[in-house]
């Protein structure tokens, strides 16, 4: 039993933002890096298989050296073995293809990404790499049931609180919704063990057409935005309470 | 410009994205909307709407949604009316199927998008990025035709009686590698129905910690609020999804809305935006709950709590 989990470091805007000279992201300076949530359930899900199937947890991320450090997370939750693609786009079909080369290689029985990553929110790579590899697929998926070989069968989220169960074939790739599981925390240990890990570091191929192309990055104009209450907390308390009072009369 | 709309529809029922997608798709140019399901005419008249110039219906084996078959016939709908652009809703169903199909085809592709406009031939979408604190133009240099995924809840859905032709195409089956079995209700249960409450007092990860759940229950109940809750407390397990607030929860329109500690996710405020009032209590001024709500306040979310239920 081999399951691959794609992963990516996430990039975090705090309050305030500076962009590129060239206008096309934002300045580095302004973000802070992080394991994508989605993926550490997607991580947990694939150790918990591995707890219960034997077998090995492979993490993959396209990105540069820093985003090493996402890998390092999961290692240090359990993983076995990690390797980064350098060199490839940052829209999901260009991630997508970095990805397909790599997982191909590994002859997974199961492939689990994050549904969407947290600064991008697109959905997308999992289901282009599913397609890439020419794998079946499931997205959104918050319960999974796989006893090692065959089928699986798994819940897809749909939106208003419906549950899709869905029967698929293996292998395949799944995205996996927050809430599937609860994620385990690395102990320190584990923590200063994973540094000490090599990490297998590969070129991107590249070729294909990207998703898309940013021709310019901006804050957008706010509405009127709310009308902001100051004073102390029992001021403001006062002012909600009043509000709350007038609207509900 | 050519614009495709694929209709989503789930137990027989066309969903109101396919309004949106069809008012965002008119302003393109003709619209085609496409119906793919086991019976596909059944769904034409809820498309038939102002704005669409034909209809196509694709008969399908599936009853309900399925990846491989709405990809195949997707495919082959592009293939044969070779749009310009195609427009789907952000939706589960279109996750598990839109990226496949526009990365096999080399197609452009978007998702989560909330703008579209024209300059001359080309499409310029616009998306968010870094938890909707920034927006991003995007192009599609090199790309025959372009999908966009739009974000629901943006567009107002078409109305009006359309005069579309209708025509259909046959697509050859293909097997279906991920099966649907049954839908179910994920929240069956006999907690309160958070739809039905006047007024809402609705926490967040802000919070913090299990512990201080009971803290904001309290004070719901003096205030005379039903408490809901946004979608990390139920995936952390403090909360039932039946008190879940947003796209995969609850859609709710009480009078007044109050929320502690929630920074606005995009599928958070889809479940939430229409409410009568909305008033939000936030550690930070950049949350973008304060750009849906009518009056905010920066300030710590238990001082503030503690303070109200002194008035109560």
């Amino acid at each position: 039993m081999r399951t691959v989990v794609c992963i990516k470091q996430v990039l975090q805007l705090g309050d305030e933002v500076e962009f590129t000279d060239d206008g096309l992201d934002v300045d580095p300076d302004y973000l802070d890096p992080a394991l994508n949530e989605w993926d550490s359930f997607a991580t947990e899900e694939a150790l918990q298989l591995r707890e219960r199937l034997g077998g090995e947890v492979v993490v993959v991320t396209c990105g540069p050296k820093q985003s090493e450090a996402a890998l390092r997370r999961c290692l240090a939750m359990g993983a076995d073995r990690a390797i980064r693609v350098e060199g490839a786009g940052r829209d999901p079909f260009s991630v997508a293809r970095a990805l397909a080369d790599v997982v191909r290689g590994e002859s997974a029985d199961l492939v689990l990404c994050g549904v969407q990553s947290s600064d991008a929110v697109q959905a997308a790579t999992g289901t282009a790499l599913a397609e890439l590899l020419d794998l079946p697929r499931a997205a959104v998926i918050t319960k999974l049931d796989y006893s090692g070989a065959g089928t699986a069968v798994v819940d897809r989220e749909l939106e208003g609180g419906l549950v899709d169960r869905v029967e698929i074939d293996t292998p395949a790739v799944l995205t996996i919704q927050t809430g599937i599981n609860q994620p385990r925390y690395a102990n320190l240990r584990a923590i200063k063990q994973a540094e000490q890990v090599e990490i297998d570091v590969r070129s991107a191929a590249g070729g294909g057409t990207p998703a898309y192309r940013i021709r310019k990055m901006f804050v957008p104009e706010r509405g009127e935005g709310a009308e902001m209450i100051d004073g102390s907390p029992a001021e403001i308390a006062a002012r909600i309470a009043s509000i709350v009072k007038e609207r509900l009369a | 410009m050519s614009v495709l709309v694929i209709a989503e529809h789930l137990r027989g029922q066309v969903r109101d994205v396919t309004r949106e997608l069809i008012t965002a798709g008119r302003e393109l140019g003709p619209v085609t909307v496409a119906v793919i399901g086991q019976e596909p005419g059944s769904l034409v008249d809820a498309v038939n709407l102002d704005g669409v110039a034909e209809i196509v219906t694709v008969a399908i084996a599936a009853g309900e949604f399925e990846n491989d078959a709405f990809q195949a016939a997707v495919e082959a709908l592009i293939a044969d009316r070779k749009p310009r652009v195609t427009l789907l809703g952000f939706t589960v169903n279109s996750m598990g199927y839109g990226p496949a199909a526009a990365v096999k085809l080399g197609l452009g592709f978007a998702s989560d998008v909330h703008g579209v406009t024209l300059e001359g031939d080309a499409v310029i979408a616009t998306r968010s990025f870094y938890g909707s604190k920034v927006s991003a133009e995007l192009d599609f240099p090199g790309a025959d035709g372009v999908m966009l995924l739009l974000r629901p809840t943006v567009w107002a859905p078409a109305e009006g009686a359309g005069g579309a032709t209708v025509a259909s195409l046959e697509v050859a089956a293909s097997p279906s590698r991920a099966r649907h079995r049954e839908l179910m209700e994920a929240t069956a249960s006999s907690d309160v129905d958070i739809t039905q409450a006047d007024f809402l007092l609705s926490i967040g990860r802000g919070i913090g910690d299990k512990e201080n759940v009971e803290m904001f229950r309290e004070l719901a109940e003096k205030m005379g609020a039903t408490l809901s809750v946004s979608r990390p407390l139920v995936d952390a397990g403090w909360m039932p999804a039946s008190r879940q607030v947003g796209q995969s929860g609850k859609t709710v329109k009480p009078t007044v809305y109050l929320a502690f500690g929630i920074s606005g996710a995009v599928q958070h405020l889809a479940g939430m935006k229409t409410s009568g009032t909305i008033i939000a209590v936030n550690t930070d001024p950049e949350a973008a709950i304060f750009n849906v709500a009518q009056y905010g306040a920066k300030a710590d979310l238990f001082d503030v709590a503690e303070e109200l239920e002194k008035l109560y």
